[in-house]
């Protein structure tokens, strides 16, 4: 009994180890390919777009929408302490720092990062890496590494993006709506977010969510069972995992930054 | 007989405990058509993707030009992989190109060749395998039977000095058929190269083929002209080339005994 279950505890830790291990030796390789397919930049404006430019809708409208509830929720609180008019801060740096790199890396995994491991999944399905492999070119230069350069390039945007829609969004709502004054709104806000401390910082975490989120959507696409059911699997441990991961590292990220 | 640029020695591959090839050796020449045959299942598909580098064998060694694939550097198997074509069994296009662009992917990838010759090279393979007309539709607009001619088009693009076609005549009508036999063996008369073709159709691959390898339960059980083989007195080898149903070849996977399993389930 005991035994037993330190053997599957073994187990299942030798597993995760290998499993960690292909992963990195996978990541390996894409990050080896990347310089050469900057010479292809066509291969890597066509992932921009379809990576990036199609889940502008959805980060767009999520981040209007985000920014809406901080302004209405933030004006509730503040108003008690007469302090209303820092609206426009507290929208900002909780945008800035934390909902805009970590809703748009959770938006991503759900639009982009499952549509990434369907696709590469259904190519190695449908032999098409493999017929490539035969015809002497490298899946994962030709396939792997422009994804993932256009998913490094477009997430960190779309962070971006997200995070300023959601300040227009908080002011929607906050001066549109409840009459904050609008010229404290912005003049606070620009006075109390620090370019260094709030706004580099959030891009930071932008940066590392997209390598993570992208390189978790590539791989589990790449590793898939070749089936039905095995892409199927393949998209739904990417979002999960994706979760995990952009939602554990925020934490440390947040510690070592702003503690 | 020309130089054998493909030799096999003593090849041995198992799928987990299910044991593929038991020791089979074969030599593929230049300038000749090599068949393989054999009933469905036993290999002849892993044959060619291990030939071609893509599976491992277990023990024996595989030397392609003189090279043994299985032990050489990434860049030395992809200059192999150039020199030879191979036809999937399932086409294997790329979905998100169009027939044209995909019989001119592997120009793109591997030249540095001007729009207009790229454009007149991929219009002479379309056109031997009768899809010129058909170059602007996707993958997924065409029948089976016209994806597999595209992938034969893309397979030879390059004018590999080997080509490898798996089955390539399922799925055609007796006139595509006819052109795509002759296509393969213009293109191993006027080229030179050497052709191994995986098929179950006994008369095409009769009529083709320079050299005939029958594989069955992991061995080469037969070989020869296709001559020797028509003329030969085994049985087994009668009953595969003539698709009669009863006789030595096992037409099932192996199973435990039918009605043992059939009453099993009560
Ligand atoms: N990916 C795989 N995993 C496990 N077993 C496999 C796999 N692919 C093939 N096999 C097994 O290997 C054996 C040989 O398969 P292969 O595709 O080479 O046969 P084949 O001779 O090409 O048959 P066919 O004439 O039907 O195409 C089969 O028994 C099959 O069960
Ligand atoms: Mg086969």
């Amino acid at each position: 009994m005991v035994t037993a279950t330190i053997q599957n505890l073994g187990h299942w830790t030798l597993s995760l180890f290998e499993r960690m291990g292909r992963a990195s030796i996978f990541f390996v390789r894409v990050l080896a390919a990347v310089p050469s397919t900057f010479t292809r930049p066509r291969l890597i404006i066509k992932e921009i777009y379809s990576i990036g430019v199609l889940s502008l809708t959805l980060i767009i409208v999520s981040g209007f929408f985000v920014g809406m509830v901080l302004g209405l929720q933030g004006y509730v609180t503040l108003v008690d302490f007469g302090a209303e008019e820092s609206l426009g801060v507290v929208v900002a740096i909780t945008l800035v720092r934390e909902l805009g790199p970590v809703v748009t890396a959770l938006l991503f995994a759900g639009r982009a990062g499952s549509a990434l491991a369907a696709e590469i999944g259904l190519m190695k399905t449908t032999e098409q890496l493999s017929s490539m492999e035969m015809m002497a070119v490298d899946p994962i230069k030709r396939v792997i590494a422009p994804r993932f350069i256009g998913g490094i390039i477009s997430m960190p945007l779309l962070t971006i993006i997200f995070t300023a829609v959601g300040i227009l969004g908080g002011r929607f709502a906050g001066v549109g709506l409840l009459g904050v004054d609008e010229g404290s709104f912005w003049s606070q806000m620009q006075a109390n977010v620090d370019l260094v401390d709030d706004v580099a910082n959030g891009m930071i975490k932008g940066v590392v969510f997209a390598v993570v989120c992208v390189w978790i959507a590539l791989y589990k696409g790449y590793e898939a069972t070749p089936t039905a059911e095995g892409i199927s699997l393949a998209t739904t441990q990417t979002v999960v995992n994706s979760a995990f991961a952009v939602l554990g590292l925020d934490f440390i990220l947040t510690a070592l930054m702003f503690v | 007989m020309m130089e054998s640029i493909i030799q096999i020695r003593e090849l041995h591959f198992a799928r987990g405990t299910h044991k593929i090839f038991n020791g089979i050796s074969l030599d593929i020449h230049a300038g000749q058509v090599t068949a393989f045959m054999g009933p469905s299942g036993t290999g002849k598909t892993t044959l060619l993707k291990i030939i071609g580098g893509q599976l491992r064998p277990d023990k024996g060694n595989v030397q392609v030009y003189g090279k043994d694939i299985h032990h050489v550097s990434q860049n030395e198997l992809y200059d192999l992989r150039k020199r030879m074509g191979m036809l999937f069994q399932s086409g294997a296009l790329l979905t998100d190109i169009n027939v044209f662009e995909n019989v001119a992917f592997p120009l793109r990838e591997h030249t540095r060749l001007p729009e207009q010759i790229i454009r007149d090279l991929v219009l002479i393979k379309l056109e031997a395998v009768g899809l010129r007309g058909a170059r602007r539709l996707m993958p997924s607009e065409l029948s089976g039977g016209m994806a597999r001619r595209v992938a034969l088009a893309r397979a030879i693009v390059l004018d590999p000095s080997m080509i490898m076609y798996d089955e390539p005549f399922t799925g055609l009508d007796p006139i595509t058929k006819g052109t795509i036999v002759t296509l393969i063996k213009e293109l191993n008369e006027t080229l030179g190269i050497a052709s191994v073709i995986v098929s179950h159709d006994v008369n095409e691959t009769m009529s083709i083929a320079d050299y005939i390898y029958v594989i069955s339960d992991g061995q080469v059980v037969e070989s020869g002209t296709p001559e020797n083989l028509g003329s030969s007195s085994s049985p087994w080898l009668q009953q595969f080339l003539q698709g009669l149903p009863d006789g030595p070849v096992p037409f099932h996977y192996p199973a435990e005994n039918y009605r043992d399993d059939l009453l099993a389930g009560r």
